[in-house]
């Protein structure tokens, strides 16, 4: 199972160079829809958006519609939004909860479970011929729930989903934990859904750890919208990481994140200011997770992405985006925000106000980010500009692994995830083994640095 | 709406006028980009609301199909504060998502006095219904519409109005623009 399409040539990471083809190629686009998004782990919805039996989430995996349901016993799935007779959009509402899916074409229903129940008019015109088990809705083999957060795979063979996410998780705990250290408990409270003129992988590379791309928010920093702006903080958040060791952290199943790393020991910083309940909840929070984590508690994060298209900003703000490609220059965004479901309502008002004005098309910080990804597309596009190389040389060789944390530790701001990310794309567009996919067959790049 | 409204009488035609008038000049002072003069134009106590619309089933349109002002996720559900910053942001040259500046227009037909109170002739305050299509176009190739239907709460200031409350009911589910970086 290779390529028809020469992927080592356009990704060549040891020289830091990589083809803007596959930003910008329908052949690139099609080959990861078919060996990419077929088989990689998705983040498809959370559970507390679906908490009750028969409650039901319409959600994305690479190019299709997916319903993410819990069947009328408790058991989450995830099936492919199309019905097996015409192919009509089984479910058109977002969310709800249902005891069947009735097709609006010629009426067939499925169960919850995904089961074909009802087929009209069945004993006059199918008896003998349709057999019901054959006809369910088409399944995801794979789906594993992760601390309120469900993700799943079309492939079979995919390793089961720890495995898969590997030392990441440390990293994606401080974003799905409680503020105050307990495991999970985060609960989803708004959904932002708009359409990105741009490569899908703009998007993820920019939370992968592009730390570089901050000048581009120099506006939003210029005037202070962080939630201690009103008390005299300037820039887009509270610096809440004061004597931290930055780290930008590339793991072999392609994720990267960027976090800090806290000094052994170190004291709370003044956030929320402008909001003194707000801010007493966190000052209670910090200490009660330090105390829970110990040593973990040193972990705080900036943001990340899960190999291929899951972003994640940790703190401020807090929450989870998908990427999904619609065709090589447009790419349908999804951002799911989060809270402690158990936070006071203060503290929760005060965060979602944050999360709006930051994040995504009405965020004052987003907006440039977005303005970069469509023109930085855009402007790929052509001839000319497609027979060059984007660079990717920043701090090439700069990391050491497996220290001071697990996975390759760069502490200078690098373009050593985005190459990684790239080196394990490249395997998934070869049609590469498991091993291979998740990094554990040595590789040339990795044994040069070492 | 206040019992005692004669909405066949001169001062409810001379209030709608008024209204009006104001509404269109304040389309004006944001296509003509004095965004600080609209500032103006708001009060301090402004709420400024544009709901997430969700697919949603037939009986469920009142309570689901909006998101709600002061609870979850919106497109915008913000103050004067922070539409203050919207303003700096842009003025500060560097904010690229509106460097170069878009080139807007605000058409606003539709408008209804849906109240006023205590009375037309002496109205404090007023509720206007109208729709909206603001026509954005960027740079070079990038267009975008957005239509939809919005409520203003107007609050008399001397001679003029102040923008108490603005709701707009932008008829989009999935946001078909990668940006709203303008007013509305
Ligand atoms: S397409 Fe669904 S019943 Fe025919
Ligand atoms: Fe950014």
């Amino acid at each position: 199972m290779t390529t028809h399409l020469p992927i080592d040539r356009m990704i060549d990471v040891d020289r830091g160079q990589i083809s803007r083809e596959i930003f910008v190629s329908p052949d690139y686009h099609r080959e990861e829809l078919e060996k990419l998004f077929t088989r990689a782990w998705l983040f498809v919805g959370h559970v507390s958006q679906i908490p009750n039996p028969g409650d039901f989430f319409v959600s994305r995996m690479g190019d299709g519609s997916v319903i993410l349901a819990r069947d009328t016993q408790g058991t989450p799935h995830v099936f492919l939004n199309s019905c097996r007779h015409r192919g009509m959009k089984v479910c058109r509402y977002e969310q709800g909860n249902t005891s069947l899916f009735v097709c609006p074409y010629h009426s067939w229903s499925y169960t919850t479970d995904g089961r074909l129940q009802g087929v009209p008019l069945y004993r006059t015109l199918y008896d003998g011929q349709l057999d019901r088990a054959d006809w369910s809705l088409v399944e995801t083999p794979k789906i594993h729930e992760y601390k309120g957060t469900i993700w799943a795979s079309w492939d079979p063979q995919a390793p089961d989903f720890m495995t898969y996410l590997g030392d990441a998780v440390d990293h994606l705990d401080q974003v799905l934990d409680c503020r105050d250290g307990r495991p999970g408990g985060s609960e989803v409270i708004g959904i932002h859904k708009w359409i990105l003129p741009a490569n899908w992988k703009f998007a993820a590379e920019n939370f992968l750890g592009d730390t570089y791309h901050n000048p581009s928010h120099r506006s939003v920093d210029m005037i202070g919208i962080g939630p201690s702006a009103q008390r005299g903080q300037g820039g887009r958040r509270d610096n809440e990481y004061n004597n931290g060791q930055h780290v930008w952290v590339s793991f072999p199943q392609g994720h990267g994140v960027h976090s800090v790393l806290m000094p052994e020991q170190f004291d709370y910083q003044p956030s929320y200011m402008q909001y003194p309940i707000v801010e007493e909840y966190f000052r209670h929070c910090f200490h009660e997770r330090q105390r829970r984590l110990k040593d973990k508690a040193r972990i705080m994060p900036f943001t990340g992405n899960l190999f291929p298209n899951t972003s994640y900003h940790g703190r401020q703000p807090r929450g989870l985006c998908v990427w999904h490609p619609h065709s090589p220059t447009e790419t349908e965004a999804w951002r799911f925000f989060l809270v402690d479901a158990d936070a006071p309502a203060e503290v929760k008002d005060v965060l979602r106000r944050f999360y709006m004005r930051y994040s995504g098309p009405a965020g004052m910080t987003e907006q440039d980010d977005m303005e970069n990804w469509l023109y930085a597309t855009a402007s790929s596009t052509g001839t000319i500009a497609r027979r060059y190389p984007f660079n990717y040389q920043q701090s090439i060789g700069a990391y050491k692994t497996g220290s001071p944390l697990p996975g390759d530790v760069s502490v200078q701001i690098t373009e050593q995830n985005a190459r990684n990310y790239y080196q394990v794309y490249a395997r998934y567009l070869k049609g590469d083994d498991w091993d291979s996919l998740l990094g554990r067959s040595t590789h040339p790049a990795q044994q040069a640095a070492e | 709406m206040s019992a005692t409204l004669d909405r066949h009488g001169l001062a409810w035609f001379q209030l709608k006028q008024d209204v009006e008038d104001f509404l269109y000049a304040e389309a004006d002072l944001l296509d003509q980009r004095r965004f600080r003069d609209w500032l103006d134009l708001l009060a301090d106590d402004l709420v400024y609301f544009m709901p997430i619309r969700r697919n949603v089933k037939f009986g469920q349109h009142d309570e689901k199909e909006n998101t709600r002002q002061g609870e979850g996720i919106s497109w915008f559900d913000e103050d004067k504060w922070t539409l203050a910053k919207r303003v700096d942001q842009i003025l500060t040259g560097v904010h690229y998502a509106e460097e170069p500046l878009s080139r807007v227009t605000h058409m606003v037909s539709n408008i209804r006095l849906l109240d006023a109170s205590p009375s037309a002739e002496d109205a404090r305050e007023v509720t206007v219904g109208s729709r909206f299509l603001v026509h954005q176009n960027r740079v070079e190739y990038e267009t975008y519409t957005f239509i939809g239907r919005r409520t203003d709460l107007l609050r008399r200031a001397g001679a003029s109005w102040q923008i108490a409350r603005r709701e707009m009911i932008l008829d989009q589910n999935v946001l078909l623009a990668k940006n709203l970086s303008i007013f509305f």
